[in-house]
């Protein structure tokens, strides 16, 4: 072997190496469940096929957690996917999705439902699909993933918001000073500032509810079992056992954020 | 001492001043917690300000005791898998300092499931829809001739009735007079 070989070996050796196993999967929730630290993680479990676009869930979030009603910011919304049988998008210049050929929208975060087949594409702008012209149409509920590495976490200057033992993602309102930086660092766009409180706000699991053993106010109100929350610990969480043994999918699972609520019949149009 | 070392001293005075405001100003109790610095770096007491908010929704079993006529008579029903604040309102303050919740009769609240959608990946494929730009009169309510509590289409077609017996019962706790299910 020629030194030269043997250099350029080494380097691409050393180079494979260097990069953890971790940094190669997207989803794993079983080193979760495994890690050490308490006997709580929070994990969110969304069925997108039992998903109606009924928005109780959105109307419930707004009023358990005093989110301003008529505001356009919530902390969970449901959106609506159309793809059509020929690929093309009937929006033009919806900047959800540019050009994928998926028509989408979330009225009001889905608050009111989804009462008609008209989508909406801006202020006061509609456009309808024909039911023949659909190939695929559903809802999916969206809300924060409760990150197991949060980057809305990792960016803040100040330590106003903190992940908790048990996972879950939190505001200190005393402490937040409005710069803006997690709004900008979150990659599902969850985040948003409180009108009144005037402060970086989030879902939060409903963290009141879930730490007196009650479920999520999204997770009560929704009459068809879409939503479920779970601890991802407690082996025997039905919760934890779709999720060990299903077919689960995450969202943008590539940027590394390991993201922690799950999806059922997740399709790859949803972002 | 030469003027060229004067900024340094400044910087050195700035730097001090900044580390002595925050030893005051940061709360003792900030720490890294149990999530470690890079995602845990708080105070740990803001963790009880959140599980302190209040709750609002109670759950349908908060009103299983005083309303169990209308709690037992949805059960057998399509519609008992709809929880009773979704359209009652949450049960907070109820009763107590909120005597009657207010109920939505508004036909937008069934149209949130009923207005018909045929999407094919959707449950909401399957369930029943109207239209409702013809469905009827679309400046009455639903409830009008459908009882909500039970949403037998074949009773109603057989009966032909209208303004269905429970609107009688609704809102009242057994026991007590029953009210108008109105405003």
């Amino acid at each position: 072997m020629e030194r030269r070989d043997f250099l350029k070996q080494t380097i691409t050796i050393i180079a494979g190496a260097a990069i953890p196993a971790s940094a190669l999967e997207f989803i794993n929730p079983k080193s979760l469940f495994a890690a050490n630290g308490g006997n709580t993680r929070w994990v969110f479990l969304a069925d997108t096929q039992k998903c109606v676009g009924c928005g109780f869930c959105v109307k419930a979030c707004k009023l358990e957690n005093e989110v301003p009603y008529d505001a356009d910011i919530t902390r969970t919304w449901v959106e609506r996917y159309v793809i059509c049988k020929d690929g093309k998008m009937r929006v033009e210049g919806n900047m959800s999705n540019p050009g994928f050929g998926i028509n989408a929208d979330s009225p009001k975060g889905g608050r009111d439902g989804f009462t008609t087949a008209k989508i909406e594409v801006g202020a006061d702008k509609h456009v309808e699909i024909k039911d023949e012209d659909i190939s695929k149409a559903f809802f999916v509920p969206k809300l924060c993933n409760q990150c197991d590495n949060p980057p809305c976490v990792q960016v803040c200057p100040v330590g106003a918001t903190y992940k908790t033992g048990d996972g879950v993602v939190l505001v200190d309102r005393s402490w937040c000073i409005g710069c803006g930086y997690c709004v900008m660092g979150c990659p599902y766009g969850v985040r948003f500032f409180h009108p009144v409180y005037k402060v970086a706000e989030k879902c939060n699991f409903c963290y009141h509810r879930i730490s007196k053993g009650m479920k999520t106010a999204c997770v009560q109100s929704c009459p068809f079992g879409a939503r479920q929350i779970g601890n991802l610990k407690d082996p025997n969480d039905p919760v934890t056992k779709v999720i060990m043994t299903g077919r689960v999918g995450v969202l943008k699972s590539e940027y590394g954020t390991k993201p922690q609520v799950y999806y059922l019949a997740l399709d790859r149009e949803v972002r | 001492m030469s003027h060229v070392w004067r900024p340094l001293f400044v910087a050195l005075a700035l730097v001090a001043g900044i580390l002595i405001f925050r030893a005051f100003y940061v709360p003792k109790e900030f720490g890294i917690g149990e999530a470690g610095y890079m995602y845990g770096w708080h105070n740990p007491n803001n963790e009880q300000y959140w599980k302190d908010i209040k709750v609002k929704f109670q759950g349908s079993a908060y009103c299983k005791d005083c309303h169990s006529k209308n709690f037992t008579y949805i059960r057998n029903t399509p519609h008992a898998i709809i929880p009773c604040e979704d359209c009652h309102g949450p049960g907070m303050d109820h009763p107590g300092k909120i005597a009657k919740l207010p109920i939505d009769i508004n036909r937008l609240l069934c149209l949130r499931c009923h207005a018909i959608l045929k999407y094919p990946n959707s449950d909401r494929g399957k369930i029943r829809g109207i239209n409702p730009a013809t469905h009827q009169d679309p400046n009455v309510e639903c409830v009008t001739c459908h009882d909500p509590h039970n949403p037998n289409l074949g009773a109603l077609k057989k009966s032909g009735q209208r303004f269905p017996t429970y609107k009688l019962e609704a809102g009242a706790p057994e026991g007590k007079s029953a009210g108008g299910a109105k405003k």
